[in-house]
């Protein structure tokens, strides 16, 4: 495929999530709501990263680099909430 | 760069870790005052952002292709763009400090502890993401001007710009969610 059209298309995808993610949040999903946004937006990066970012013409140990920051990020949001959604557990 | 990058991520990750933090002992709180934000705004500046971050990624193409001219009107779409977003952003914090919503003015006056701390992280998030968007415009028109850098088939400076770019697109595709969609109602 034509890499500018290529590019074209990742970012067309882009604005189609943007535009599914401000719709849902209007929507009575409850709970979901937050789930739904942040999917969304992991889904989001998730093209940048491999399009745009061009993680997709690296190998491994490049690929394991660009995502080292956000491994330890989901480390610190796991125990950060660990620690917030179970103060109300009463010994 | 991808390294330097993953610095970025860990810097944003506390002012994340933060909202977080705020939400979950806080959600109705939390919500009400993301609901005094401009959801339009925010959602207009991460479709800028969005269309400014593919403009980078074509002039990688392009300087690799070796068509330097459109590597460079490429990158200047790209510096527009990064312009349009500062100037809303800046609409909209004109807009904040008018509302009474900009932390430490004398206008300031909040419904709460939540919603202070609220604006507080608001200000800091995207502050420091306008301060990385500015730096990256410096780098783009720095990569537009430099004749050798457009001739780079390699595109090794253009590359190593238009990643520090579509990481400030990654930290701003969060920064929508937690700042402004969670006020949507």
């Amino acid at each position: 495929m034509n890499a500018v059209l290529r590019r074209v298309l990742v970012w067309a995808a882009l604005m189609v999530l943007l535009a599914i993610t401000l719709g849902a949040a209007f929507l009575p999903l409850g709970a979901a709501r937050p789930w739904i946004a942040y999917g969304i937006a992991t889904a989001k990066a998730a093209l940048i990263l491999w399009f745009f970012m061009e993680l997709r013409r690296e190998g491994g140990l490049v690929r394991l680099a660009a995502i080292a920051g956000f491994v330890w990020l989901t480390i610190l949001f796991t125990l950060t909430a660990a620690d917030y959604l179970t103060r109300f557990w009463t010994g | 760069m991808l390294v330097f990058l993953a610095s970025e991520v860990m810097l944003f990750g506390g002012i994340f870790a933060a909202a977080l933090a705020l939400r979950l002992e806080h959600e109705s709180a939390y919500g009400a005052a993301a609901h005094h934000l401009n959801l339009w705004l925010g959602t207009a500046n991460t479709a800028v952002l969005l269309t400014s971050s593919l403009m980078a990624a074509i002039a990688v193409q392009a300087a690799r292709d070796g068509k330097p001219a459109w590597a460079a009107r490429a990158l200047w779409a790209a510096v527009l763009l990064g312009c349009v977003f500062l100037a809303i952003k800046g609409a909209e914090y004109a807009g904040d400090l008018r509302e009474g919503l900009m932390p430490g003015t004398a206008q300031a006056h909040f419904e709460g502890t939540t919603q202070h701390l609220f604006m507080n992280l608001y200000f800091i998030g995207t502050g420091l993401h306008a301060v990385h968007v500015t730096i990256g415009l410096g780098l783009l028109v720095v990569a537009a001007l430099n004749r050798q850098a457009r001739h780079d088939q390699h595109a090794v400076l253009i590359g190593n710009v238009a990643l520090y770019w579509h990481l400030v697109d990654v930290v701003w595709v969060f920064l929508y969610p937690t700042l402004y969609l969670a006020g949507a109602r």
